[in-house]
């Protein structure tokens, strides 16, 4: 060994490499290709025939010009689900016509009947919200006698059937002869369950051929609606059972349109000639049979439930039939009985012959002359005894007269619209029906008439049907329509001059809902603010709010839609009094989650607004405070990231220091949520750095001082982290930024910690709920780690090399897996920071500190201490590939392990050392020993030795050339 | 191996009509003896509807007293061996249309307590006035009865409003005549309190097995007649009696 040159490594012009190694530049040329790009087809011709998948991609990214973003063109609607969700929600499924509708004439004949289009809001969406809205507490009951009807109802039509009916009829008869089943006590769901089961016999009844059955069992459904008793939930009743009815009706319909089917299934739009006696007989004998139904209700709606089957007997079988049933119901003495079989009629016959406008008017014109009976004695009586109060009772008409504007506003002239409301004036203003008309015309109408509109809801009989639900109609109107601006002022104080008198807190809070739709939309925060502060006022007392929260919650989803501003919004006085109601943990946390997602999404600019920033810091901190032991970790991840989303729009410019006492605020509020501790971390790394580019590097007194400040928030903040690579990564991080802002001992301070948590690492870890081995990621924060070493300097007061040697040790002594080689794959990860360490000059250094190059400046005594600790790894390595080679799988091991050491002796060791070069042939001969070794690696790495060994200062390599020699193919 | 045996008649609805020549009893052999093969055998007959004698052939009607009924029956001899088969099956007569042209003859009807027969405290009663019509009480048998009705007052709230068709037979016999009327349709019009002044309809159809034209022979007559039951929420019952004639066109 030279005595002059102690060095192992060999010495790197850094510089001169850079140069050398600088790839030519080849030139890209963008926008032509790019292989993030989204797939684009510009020939959109697709043959039939191809795979399916091939072209699926073209549908979605064809349009697009400018490559967008591909996650976000990834969701845009294309997606099966989405897709389903959007013709599912709003309109019913298209009906598929009959594929063999065959002519022209014939389709274009359908359009014109099919006088109901996407924009009818089917009943379907009425069911669920009159069931949610028409409930009781009290029991219910069922009386169904079936059997005890023979001979009257059933028995003369009967004989009219096959033998072979007769004889099931009376075995049925015999069977349940006079089996009065009287259901008592039963809850409302109990009452759902019931009339389901008897939907599910129904068609079993049916399925199982048993006609008789089948009918009697709609009989007694349909004759349970001439029961009152527990009235206010009669509404749903209704839903349930006429639910019953319309299945029965397609049933029947069916069956009949089957025995056409031969030889060819009925078109669509079939006329009474297309249709076989058989057929025609089968459908005849169900009116006469339903004609003979002896009570008024079952004949009523179950003849309507089969309206439709009268297309089989004659072309004008339905429009004669219409008027006669409704004529029929004015034999109905109870009014709300009567009103709901009117709906029912007018909903069979706007579905089957939408055409047919005039029965509707007619059912329409039959109620108003029904409304006197509301005030006479029988009605009155029966709400006595139910202990009912008339307004109540009054709201339990809404769906029903709703229902039957709806179908006659619909597609209606202006005129009729116009003399439905003149007629509405006849009546001396009656609101139930004022009710109705708002409800059920275009919000377009009303709200161009709403000045109109109050004026007569004012003139209304104040007794009876309540105001504030009149005004909750116009509301909701004007939700959607907007009334000339002029009067808009004067609407709102209007209105709410009414609803701020309504007294009970439900009634209240559902009107007032509605209007802060109008006022968001038309008005200033001012106004906004003074609805908020009404309806604080309105809920606090007796906690009135607590029976409102979803109310409450749409308050703030409506306000939301239309406040994007936050400093205007938080600057409305009485908002955050008005969160300060939801005072029920998980509706609270909703509703703050809501906000947030709004936040996010509007505030895009960086914000320093103290008004902004409190009341978010309060929403944050609500969100926070709900996580306990029980929280499920997916209900954390969102709201941190829901917080830490906030976070990132703090920003106080340049008042660095309000930054930082802002973060400690921040970290003291949400200490529970990890991931926003992280942030805080990073948030306060990023403002140090900042400060340092703001000082250019040179910082003085003061900021000098608040780097450290800022270094020492990390420092406390880490430990309390569970992750534990999450606070090895971030100790590393902090490190690094300590360093750039030359704090040299607390740079130490955070690699000190970091080394010192290695030993705890466990061998697995959790990844994304799986358990997975931590050795790969701790072996990529080690040579992390290694890497930032570099540039450390050695602290005064320890000895040389002292982190490096730290490091060292604490993967000597780590417990590594069995049959594990990281320990030694750490080791050989070293040399070449040992061999970069015993530069001149070092790679890379951070300006303004003073590496090791420095304060050493190549002192022997610094590099043989680097080459005793090369020396030392590299006798490690040796040994621990000894000890392999036993099998073949720690052959490979060794193999692979030999190449390694190889490969950085190499490129970092000095060759021309004969010690050296001896032992890397060595290594590259026990490498290829087996055979077992990457051949194409082999020959590349090969070729480059021999390209290194042209160079004038590599020409030893030459030799070593020669000695490598590499395996044969056996 | 199970045979079963079977009748179909032609007509959907079953309904066939008296020819020119009348004949009450009929036998034909629709096959030969010979051996039937196995599967499906379809053998078609037809026979005219003709009567015995000087006698006529009256509808199909289904009564107490008096039934007329049309059957064909099908018997298939078999071997001593196999048990013989049979079939009945029933079948319907409606007569022959009349020519002549119906006179609907409708009748206007008020009923209150004064106009009230059959009974003891007419003082007792509660007031009403109710008032209605009857389009026809010459009626199509094919065609539903029709007309109006409306409670104009009624002191008491109306429970119900009935249609009652009932049947009256009557059979001559040594000791003079047996006359027997029977309910074969009910059906309520109206149900609970209904609205004052506000017309109800009448509407009732006539059921197909247990009407038949009115029938006046020598031996006994069939004659029907409609009541319109009203019944109060107190359970008086008042009814007013229509006699109807029905006929077929």
């Amino acid at each position: 060994m030279p005595s002059g040159d102690i060095r192992r490594s060999r010495g790197r012009n850094y510089e001169a490499e850079r140069q050398g190694c600088r790839p030519e530049g080849a030139p890209i040329e963008f926008g032509d290709y790019h292989p993030l790009k989204p797939i684009m087809v510009t020939d959109s011709k697709t043959r039939r025939g191809t795979r399916k998948g091939s072209t699926s991609s073209s549908s979605s990214s064809s349009s697009s010009s400018a490559p967008p973003d591909p996650l976000s063109s990834m969701l845009d609607g294309t997606d099966p689900l989405s897709m389903f969700a959007a013709t599912s929600a709003g309109q019913p499924p298209a009906v598929p016509h009959s594929s063999s509708t065959g002519d022209l004439g014939r389709r274009r004949r359908e359009k014109e009947e099919e006088a109901v289009g996407p924009d009818f809001e089917p009943w379907a969406m009425k069911r669920g919200e009159i069931l949610a809205r028409f409930t009781t507490t009290e029991k219910l009951s069922i009386n169904l006698c079936m059997g005890s009807e023979k001979g009257k109802a059933l028995g003369p039509g009967s004989s009219a059937v096959s033998e072979k009916v007769r004889t099931r009829l009376e075995e049925l008869d015999d069977l349940e002869e006079g089996s009065q089943k009287e259901l008592l006590n039963l809850s409302q769901q109990d009452y759902a369950n019931r009339i389901e089961e008897l939907n599910q016999s129904l068609k079993e009844a049916w399925a199982s051929d048993q006609k008789v059955k089948a009918l009697k069992i709609v009989i007694q459904c349909s004759k349970l609606l001439s029961d009152t008793a527990v009235i206010q939930f009669y509404p749903s009743k209704f839903v349930l059972i006429t639910d019953i009815l319309d299945t029965f009706g397609r049933l029947v319909y069916d069956r009949i349109w089957s025995m056409c089917s031969d030889p060819r299934p009925l078109p669509e739009s079939f006329t009474v000639e297309d249709v076989n006696d058989t057929a025609k007989e089968t459908c005849l004998n169900w009116f006469f049979k339903i004609a003979s139904i002896r009570e008024l209700l079952p004949r009523l709606y179950v003849e309507a439930a089969i309206l439709k089957c009268n297309r089989f007997l004659s072309r004008t079988g339905i429009q004669e039939t219409l008027p006669r049933l409704t004529a029929m119901i004015r034999g109905i003495g109870d009014p709300l009985v009567a009103a709901y079989a009117r709906a029912y009629l007018c909903r069979v016959g706007v579905e089957v012959a939408p055409h047919l406008k005039d029965s509707l008017n007619r059912n329409f014109f039959d109620l108003l002359s029904a409304f006197r009976q509301i005030g006479g004695e029988s009605v009155q009586n029966q709400l006595v005894v139910q202990r009912v109060e008339v307004p109540e009772y009054l709201t339990l008409y809404s769906p029903a007269i709703n229902w039957i504007l709806q179908c006659i506003a619909y597609r209606a002239p202006e005129v009729l619209l116009t003399e439905m409301m003149d007629r509405c004036k006849t009546m001396a203003n009656n609101a139930l029906l004022l009710n109705s008309i708002m409800r059920a015309f275009r919000p377009e109408f009303v709200a161009a008439r709403a000045t109109d509109f109050i004026g007569m809801i004012k003139d209304c009989d104040e007794s009876g049907f309540p105001k504030h639900l009149l005004f909750g109609s116009l509301g909701r109107s004007l939700a959607c329509a907007d009334p000339p601006e002029s009067e808009r002022l004067t609407i709102l104080n209007e209105a709410w001059k009414v609803i701020t008198k309504v007294r009970s807190p439900q009634d209240y809070i559902g009107c007032a809902e509605v209007w802060v739709e109008f006022t968001c939309r038309h008005f200033t925060k001012r106004e906004v603010n003074t609805v908020l502060a009404d309806i604080i006022k309105h809920l606090t007392p007796d906690r009135a709010f607590e029976d409102a929260y979803a109310q409450l919650q749409s308050v703030i989803g409506r306000i939301l839609t239309y406040f994007h501003d936050f400093s205007v919004l938080f600057s409305m006085e009485r908002f955050l009094p008005f969160l300060d109601m939801f005072q029920k943990d998980s509706v609270r946390v909703e509703v703050c989650k809501s906000i947030m997602e709004v936040f996010i999404k509007h505030q895009l600019e960086l914000t320093r607004d103290p008004v902004i920033l409190n009341a978010m810091l309060h929403i944050c901190k609500t969100m926070h405070d709900s996580v306990n032991a029980l929280t499920l970790e997916d209900e954390k991840r969102s709201l941190a990231l829901l917080i830490v989303g906030f976070l990132r729009t703090v920003s106080f410019g340049r008042d660095f220091e309000q930054q930082l006492s802002f973060c400690v605020e921040a970290r003291a509020a949400f200490c529970n949520l990890e991931p926003v501790l992280v942030q805080l971390v990073h948030t306060v790394n990023t403002l140090a750095m900042e400060t340092r580019r703001v000082m250019q590097g040179s910082h003085s007194r003061k900021t000098a001082a608040f780097v450290r400040a800022c270094a020492a928030y990390s420092f406390i903040t880490i430990p309390s982290l569970g992750s534990i690579f999450t606070r090895l990564h971030l100790y590393l991080l902090s490190g690094q930024v300590a360093l750039a802002n030359q704090c040299l001992s607390q740079s130490d301070a955070f690699l000190k910690a970091a080394v010192s948590l290695l030993p705890e690492v466990p061998h697995s870890i959790s990844v994304e709920g799986k358990l997975r081995s931590s050795e790969g990621f701790l072996l990529d924060f080690i040579n992390n780690f290694l890497a930032t070493l570099l540039v450390v300097p050695d602290h005064p007061e320890h000895g040389v090399l002292y982190l490096v040697r730290g490091l060292l040790n604490m993967v000597q002594d780590y417990t590594w897996e069995e049959n594990s080689d990281a320990k030694v794959r750490v080791y050989i990860g070293a040399l070449p920071l040992l061999a970069a360490m015993s530069q001149e000059a070092f790679l890379y250094s951070i300006p303004k500190v003073d590496s090791n190059e420095t304060l050493y400046g190549g002192d022997p005594k610094f590099l043989s201490e680097i080459n005793k600790l090369s020396e030392t790894l590299i006798g490690q390595i040796l040994d621990h590939l000894k000890a392999l080679a036993r099998d073949e799988q720690s052959a490979r091991r060794q193999s692979a392990l030999a190449f390694s050491l190889f490969a950085v002796l190499l490129a970092h060791g000095d060759l021309r050392n004969n010690k050296l070069s001896q032992l890397a042939v060595n290594l590259w001969n026990l490498s290829h020993k087996q055979g077992l070794c990457d051949t194409r690696l082999s020959v590349r790495t090969l070729e480059h030795v021999k390209h290194q060994a042209q160079r004038p200062d590599m020409a030893h390599l030459a030799e070593a050339v020669q000695r490598l020699t590499l395996q044969t193919r056996t | 191996m199970s045979v079963s045996l079977d009748i179909k008649l032609k007509r959907a609805n079953k309904v066939y009509h008296e020819g020119p020549i009348q004949l009450i009893s009929s036998n034909i052999e629709v096959a030969k003896a010979g051996k039937v093969p196995g599967g499906k055998t379809e053998i078609p007959f037809e026979f005219p509807l003709l009567t015995k004698g000087n006698k006529v052939l009256y509808e199909t009607y289904h009564g107490v007293f008096v039934n007329i009924q049309y059957s064909l029956r099908c018997d298939l001899k078999r071997s001593l061996l196999a048990k013989d088969l049979s079939r009945t099956c029933e079948f319907i007569v409606h007569s022959q249309p009349q020519k002549s042209k119906v006179v609907p003859t409708p009748v206007n009807f008020t009923i209150t307590p004064d106009t009230l027969q059959n009974t003891r405290e007419k003082s007792s009663l509660p007031k009403f006035l109710i008032r209605g019509h009857l389009d026809a009480t010459n009626c199509v048998i094919s065609q539903p009865l029709t007309g109006e009705v409306v409670v104009e007052n009624s002191e008491v709230p109306i429970k119900s409003i009935e249609l009652q068709l009932v049947r009256v037979e009557t059979c001559g016999c040594a000791e003079g005549y047996a006359r027997d009327a029977t309910e074969i349709q009910n059906i309520q019009i109206a149900e609970g309190d209904v609205c004052h002044g506000l017309s109800i309809p009448i509407y009732m159809v006539f059921p197909r097995l247990f009407t038949c034209p009115t029938l006046e022979t020598t031996n006994f007559k069939v004659e029907f007649e409609i009541n319109i039951v009203i019944v109060l929420h107190d359970d008086h019952l008042i009814t007013e009696n229509f006699p109807l004639k029905l006929c077929r066109v």
